[in-house]
């Protein structure tokens, strides 16, 4: 792998940046592997990074059917944070945390984390207590997350209409200053370069279209493109299409895949340094270092697949970002977008084995995955290599939903991703 | 935004005076005690949710308030038709 530094852009300068190395192979599949990971998003890819650097499994292929980090993986919101809930939630995204704070060195690439705090703002007295509940809880798990009153908030984002006038006048907010943000595309190919390196296959265009299953055992899959590619193990990392690869598998998952809708507007000149979300007026609004306003809100309620949403949702959103931010009343919006977000019933993560031997599935992560990347693919990639999860992703089996043991994170995931 | 004829009113609205109820045609197991845990799960939490055809349970939240149901295609959002609670569609998804 070529190593990325101050220096070596100064002497690619020199000719003109036309000597750089290609960042991954493009190489064709074998016919067998000890992995196949099925999806190349954020996910998908960590796993497989892991898997060769921690467990040493290199003989591993990541599938992808369109291109890597072409899914939710582009098309979030790039929020990252760790302050849920329940302390099984807390475990899991403080262990992404942990990751996020290492990631720009660790895989050489500039992901642009950026730790500029996330606010959550509060409007009536119930969103107050739980607010506070959750910093409670938090300083119990040992995660940073504090209050603020109107008054101090109004002094740390002054755009903020934090004044009496407001229709949901704001009595407060929630900041957790370690979370922030940070470059989705970046993330899915920093993890890219650096699994390619240590040996896996990345095979783009290529659709899982079938599962080869035999007495309850995965042995392999069926692509469009290269036919059957066996593997001793499979993990499934496909996102808002969870529910059909389960359904190639022959059975059904608790999940739900919807349109999530976001927004960019015009590049503007900074005037927000930090995100702010409102569960209650429900929007939440960050600015991109080229100035754009990155902006987003609720899902629509039906299923779809149609990567695009309701123009509903879009007024929804922007009478709630011009309600809490109302000097951006004038501001254009450029481009709008959707994904398809793989929702549980109890806003948690799946990472589990199926009823299929040695087939496992990872999904699950709705509207608030892009923070879980490292932490998911991590803690994966254990369940990959060992057969049986990380103490951390036990809670977050399927099993959960017959035994009754949910992991409700509504309070925490809200509209905040 | 979807355009949706509302059986009961025998009009067409805007998608913003119904709610999507989720997946139609799940009867609650008749006897709930009786149901194990794998049942009862399956039941409450485990869904189709396919990419194509499918039934779901509507409601015209903010006009007549009763319930009915709709086969729409999940990736090209074309709703294919509405029936009352009770009836069973023509269009049926696999
Ligand atoms: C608008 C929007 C805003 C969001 N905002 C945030 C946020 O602010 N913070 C946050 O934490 N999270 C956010 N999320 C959620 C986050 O994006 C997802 O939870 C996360 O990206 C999912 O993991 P992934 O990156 O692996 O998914 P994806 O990038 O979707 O990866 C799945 C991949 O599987 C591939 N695939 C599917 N079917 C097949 C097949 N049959 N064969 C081969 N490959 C297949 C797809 O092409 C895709 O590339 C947001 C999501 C959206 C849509
Ligand atoms: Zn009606």
């Amino acid at each position: 792998m070529q190593k990325y530094s101050g220096f070596g852009l100064f002497k690619h300068s020199l000719t003109h940046h036309e000597n750089w190395q290609r960042v991954w192979r493009n190489p064709t599949p074998k016919k067998k592997y000890d992995v196949i990971i099925i999806g190349g998003g954020g996910h998908g890819l960590a796993t497989a990074y892991y898997l060769a650097k921690e467990h040493g499994i290199t003989n591993v292929a990541v599938l992808e059917k369109g291109h890597l980090g072409g899914g939710n993986a582009c098309r979030n919101t790039t929020i990252v944070r760790s302050n849920y809930l329940w302390d099984e939630s807390a475990a899991l995204y403080e262990h992404s945390m942990q990751l996020w704070e290492g990631l720009a060195q660790e895989l050489n690439y500039n992901v642009m984390f950026s730790q500029r705090g996330v606010y959550h703002t509060c409007h009536t007295l119930q969103d107050m207590r739980s607010n506070e509940r959750l910093v409670a809880a938090n300083r119990l798990q040992g995660i940073d997350n504090e209050m603020v009153d109107a008054e101090q908030l109004q002094k740390e984002i002054p755009s903020l209409d934090c004044s009496k006038n407001a229709r949901y006048p704001i009595m407060g907010a929630s900041v957790q200053r370690r979370a922030g943000n940070a470059r989705h595309d970046a993330v899915a190919w920093g993890y890219a370069r650096a699994a390619d390196a240590l040996g896996v296959d990345l095979i783009q265009s290529c659709e899982v279209i079938d599962m080869e299953i035999s007495d309850g055992k995965i042995t392999g899959v069926k692509t469009k493109q290269y036919g059957v590619l066996k593997a001793d193990r499979v993990g499934c990392v496909v996102a808002g299409n969870s529910g059909v690869l389960a359904k190639m598998a022959g059975f059904e998952l608790p999940v739900e895949s919807h349109p999530l809708q976001a927004l960019v507007s015009e590049p503007i000149k900074p005037f927000l340094d930090t995100v702010v979300m409102s569960n209650h007026v429900h929007g939440y609004m960050s600015q991109s270092d080229k100035g754009d306003l990155v902006i987003g809100a609720g899902i629509d309620g039906w299923v779809g697949y149609g990567q695009r949403g309701s123009y509903g949702i879009i007024e929804h959103t922007i009478q709630a970002i011009v309600e809490m931010f109302p000097c951006t009343s004038r501001v254009r919006m450029n481009r709008q977008w959707g994904g398809i977000v793989d929702a549980c019933p109890d806003a948690s993560p799946i990472i589990s084995e199926t009823p299929i031997k040695n087939l496992f599935f990872n999904c699950g992560w709705g509207t608030g995955g892009f923070k879980g990347t490292p932490g998911s693919g991590n803690l994966f990639a254990h369940t990959l290599a060992d057969g049986k999860p990380h103490p951390i992703a036990e809670p977050f089996s399927i099993q959960r939903f017959h035994t009754g043991a949910l992991i409700d994170e509504h309070g925490a995931a809200g509209v905040a991703h | 935004m979807l355009h949706i004829y509302c059986p009961h009113c025998g009009e067409y609205r805007e998608e913003e005076e119904f709610h999507c109820a989720g997946q139609a045609h799940i009867a609650r197991p008749l006897e709930p005690e009786a149901c194990s845990d794998q049942e009862w799960g399956e039941y409450l939490f485990f869904r189709k949710n396919p990419r194509g055809l499918h039934h779901e349970l509507w409601v015209h939240a903010a006009g007549c308030r009763k319930f009915f149901n709709m086969t729409r295609d999940t990736q090209s959002y074309e709703i294919k038709e509405v029936y009352k609670i009770g009836e069973q569609p023509s269009v049926v998804a696999e």
